[in-house]
C-alpha cells in the first residue's frame, strides 16, 4: 500500500506541498481533486521519487520512493508525455514492455485492450489526442503494477473512451492493485472511486468517501419548480426562492427540510406543472471545500 | 545491461526512422568521393599514393564534420526526451538511469561507426581502383577510422553534457553549434594568432603543444597527420616533434570519451526530469 506521512515540498520557497498525508490501501481508488496548481502532479512526482522531498516520509509497499522495488510496483501516467512521434505504438509499447520485464505479446495485448489494436502499426504522429491517451494507458498496465499513479489520465478522452477507462481502472483494483489518480474534472468519478482527496494550494482539504463529504459539507438541496403559464409570480410570492428562467423558481433547503418543502409545494397544484430535484453533486463538492475556508457559505 | 540493449535498440530505430543516420552515411559518402576524385590530380607526382593522399584530406574532413555529427545526434538526447516527458516516465521504469544514457551512447556511436565505415570504406576502394595503395597507406586509413570514431565518441559525450545542461532542446542544439565553432574552428585560430604575438617563446616551445593534444580535434590531427619530424598542420600550426612525450596525442584521444563521459553521467544525474 502507499504511505503518505507529512509530506512537504518546497518550490522557490514556497510550500507547494504542505504537510499532506493520505493512504491508499491495495484495492483501492482514490481519486485526488484540486484546481490547476493544486499540487496534483507534485505530489505524484514526489511518490514516484522524481522529485526529492523536503520534508515527511512515503513508502510504497515499504520501499522508498524513486528505489528499483519501489518502481517495479509502481506504474506511472504523466499529464504530459509526447511519445516519439516518428514510432509506431507497437513499437513504442513493445519498447516499454521490455524495459519492464514484460513480453512483446503483453504489449501487443494491451493496444488491443486500449482499443488500438487496428492503428498499431501506424506511426504516432497520426494519432489523435485521444489515441495518444490511450497509448499512454497502455504502458502503465504493463507489468501488473500494484500502484497505479494516473495524473490526470481522462483528459482528452471522449465519453465512451473515458468510461472504458474507468472499466480499466476498475478491473485493476479489482485485481488488488491500488490506485492514486488526479483530476479536475469531476462529475465523471461519482462512483467510480472508493474515496476522495481535495488538495487546495498544496494541502489536504478533504479525505473521505463520497457520501461522507456529501454529509459533512451540509450543502443544500435544490428544487426546480417550474410555474404553470403565467404564474411564477404568484409562485415566488408563496414559496420565496429566486426565479432562474421566465418560468421556473429555484429553491434551496437542507436535506432534513426537504419533504416539508415539497409538501407545502404540492399544495399549490393551481400553479405548479413540475418539479426536479437537485443533489449537491461533486462540482458543488468540490467547489465547498477548494474554497478557502472563510468564503464558505 | 539487458535495459542498456533494450534503450540502444530503441534509438537506433529512431535513428533509423529520423533518418538521421541515412543524412550521416549519405554526408560522408558524400565527401568521401568528392576528396578521393578530386585528391591532387596525378598523385604519383608527389610520390605517395593516391589513398596516402586521401587519408591525408578524409584527415581535414574528418576533424570538422565527425564532431558536428556527433553533437546533432547527441544534443537532443536528454533536453529532448525531458521536453517531452519520455525522462519522466522511462525513470519511473524500474531501470537505472546509467542504462538510459548508455543505451543512447552506444546508438548513437553504431550510427557515426557505419557512416564512417561506409565513407571511409568507399574512399579506399576508390583510391585503389584509381591509383593502387601500399600496405603502409592501408593502415593509416585504418588509424583515421579508429580515431576518428574516438573523436565522434568525445563528442557524442560533449553533447550529452550539453543536453543535461539545459532545459530546452531548442538552447542545447544553439549550445553545440557553439561548442563546434569554438572547439574545432576558433581553438585553433586562437592558438595561431598566440604563436605569431609569441615569436618562438616560452608559449610556443612548452605550453602550446599541451594546450594543443587537449584539444580532442588536434590530438586526433596529431594521430593522423604525425610526421617523423615535424607536424604541418591544416591550420598551419607546428608542433616540434620532441615537444610531447610519446604517443601523447594517442593517450588524449583515448582518455576524452571515458571523461567527458563521466561529466556527462553526472550532469545527467543531477537533474530533475
Ligand atoms: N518545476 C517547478 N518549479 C517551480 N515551481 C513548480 C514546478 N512545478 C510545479 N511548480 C509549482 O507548484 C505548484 C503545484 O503545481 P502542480 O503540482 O503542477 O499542480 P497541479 O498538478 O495540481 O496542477 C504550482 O504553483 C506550480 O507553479
Ligand atoms: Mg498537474
Amino acid at each position: 500500500m502507499l504511505q503518505i506521512d507529512g509530506v512537504i515540498k518546497y518550490r522557490d520557497g514556497r510550500q507547494t506541498v504542505t504537510n499532506v498525508s493520505l493512504t491508499v490501501e491495495a484495492g483501492e481508488r482514490v481519486a485526488l481533486l484540486g484546481h490547476n496548481g493544486a499540487g496534483k502532479t507534485t505530489l505524484l512526482r514526489l511518490i514516484l521519487g522524481l522529485t526529492k522531498i523536503d520534508g515527511g516520509q512515503i513508502s510504497i509497499f515499504g520501499h522508498p520512493p524513486g528505489s528499483i522495488e519501489a518502481r517495479r510496483l509502481t506504474a506511472y501516467l504523466p499529464e504530459n508525455v509526447d511519445f516519439h512521434q516518428s514510432l509506431s505504438g507497437k513499437e513504442v509499447l513493445r519498447h516499454l514492455a521490455r524495459l519492464k520485464g514484460d513480453r512483446a505479446t503483453r504489449a501487443d495485448d494491451l493496444l488491443e485492450r486500449v482499443g488500438l489494436a487496428a492503428d498499431a502499426e501506424r506511426r504516432i504522429s497520426t494519432y489523435s489526442k485521444g489515441m495518444r491517451q490511450r497509448l499512454g494507458l497502455a504502458q502503465a498496465l504493463l507489468g501488473d503494477p500494484r500502484l497505479s499513479l494516473l495524473d490526470e489520465p481522462t483528459s482528452g478522452l471522449d465519453p465512451i473512451a473515458r468510461w472504458e477507462f474507468y472499466e480499466l481502472v476498475g478491473e485493476l483494483a479489482a485485481g488488488g492493485g491500488a490506485v492514486l489518480l488526479s483530476s479536475h474534472a469531476l462529475t465523471e468519478m461519482e462512483a467510480r472511486t472508493d474515496r476522495i482527496a481535495i488538495l487546495r494550494a498544496g494541502k489536504l482539504v478533504a479525505n473521505d468517501t463520497l457520501e461522507s463529504l456529501r454529509r459533512s459539507a451540509g450543502l443544500p438541496v435544490r428544487l426546480r419548480v417550474a410555474a404553470r403559464p403565467d404564474r411564477a409570480e404568484d409562485l415566488m410570492a408563496n414559496l420565496g426562492g429566486c426565479r432562474i428562467n421566465g418560468r421556473s423558481v429555484e429553491l434551496a433547503c437542507q436535506a432534513d427540510e426537504k419533504m416539508a418543502l415539497l409538501s407545502s409545494i404540492n399544495a399549490l397544484p393551481h400553479l405548479v406543472e413540475d418539479i426536479d430535484i437537485v443533489p449537491p453533486g461533486l462540482d458543488d463538492l468540490y467547489r465547498y471545500f477548494s474554497a478557502p475556508e472563510e468564503t464558505r457559505s | 545491461m539487458t535495459a542498456a540493449f533494450a534503450f540502444a535498440r530503441y534509438d537506433l530505430l529512431l535513428a533509423h526512422r529520423n533518418l538521421w543516420a541515412a543524412i550521416s552515411i549519405g554526408l560522408m559518402t558524400l565527401f568521401a568521393i568528392v576528396l578521393t576524385i578530386s585528391g591532387s590530380a596525378p598523385a604519383g607526382a608527389l610520390g605517395v599514393d593516391r589513398l596516402t593522399v586521401t587519408v591525408t584530406s578524409l584527415t581535414t574532413l574528418s576533424i570538422y564534420l565527425v564532431p558536428l555529427i556527433a553533437l546533432l545526434l547527441s544534443f537532443d538526447a536528454i533536453a529532448g526526451e525531458r521536453d517531452r516527458g519520455m525522462l519522466a516516465l522511462i525513470l519511473s521504469y524500474p531501470v537505472s538511469s546509467a542504462s538510459f544514457l548508455i543505451g543512447k551512447f552506444l546508438a548513437h556511436l553504431i550510427t557515426l561507426a557505419v557512416a564512417l565505415a561506409i565513407g571511409f570504406g568507399i574512399a579506399g576502394i576508390l583510391s585503389v581502383a584509381l591509383d593502387g595503395a601500399s600496405p603502409a597507406s592501408w593502415k593509416a586509413l585504418f588509424v583515421l577510422y579508429g580515431s576518428a570514431v574516438l573523436l565522434g565518441a568525445t563528442f557524442l559525450g560533449f553533447g550529452y553534457a550539453i543536453s543535461s545542461l539545459v532545459r530546452h532542446p531548442g538552447a542545447a542544439a544553439g549550445l553545440v553549434i557553439g561548442l563546434w565553432l569554438i572547439g574545432i574552428v576558433l581553438y585553433d585560430l586562437a592558438l595561431l594568432g598566440a604563436l605569431v604575438a609569441d615569436d618562438g617563446g616560452f608559449f610556443t616551445s612548452k605550453l602550446f603543444p599541451w594546450l594543443l593534444v587537449i584539444n580532442p580535434a588536434d590530438a586526433f590531427r596529431l594521430v593522423n597527420l604525425g610526421g617523423s619530424t615535424s607536424t604541418l598542420l591544416a591550420s598551419g600550426l607546428l608542433v616540434p616533434q620532441d615537444a610531447l612525450p610519446a604517443l601523447m596525442p594517442q593517450m588524449a584521444l583515448l582518455l576524452w570519451p571515458p571523461v567527458i563521459g563521466y561529466i556527462a553521467w553526472r550532469l545527467f544525474r543531477r537533474i530533475e526530469p
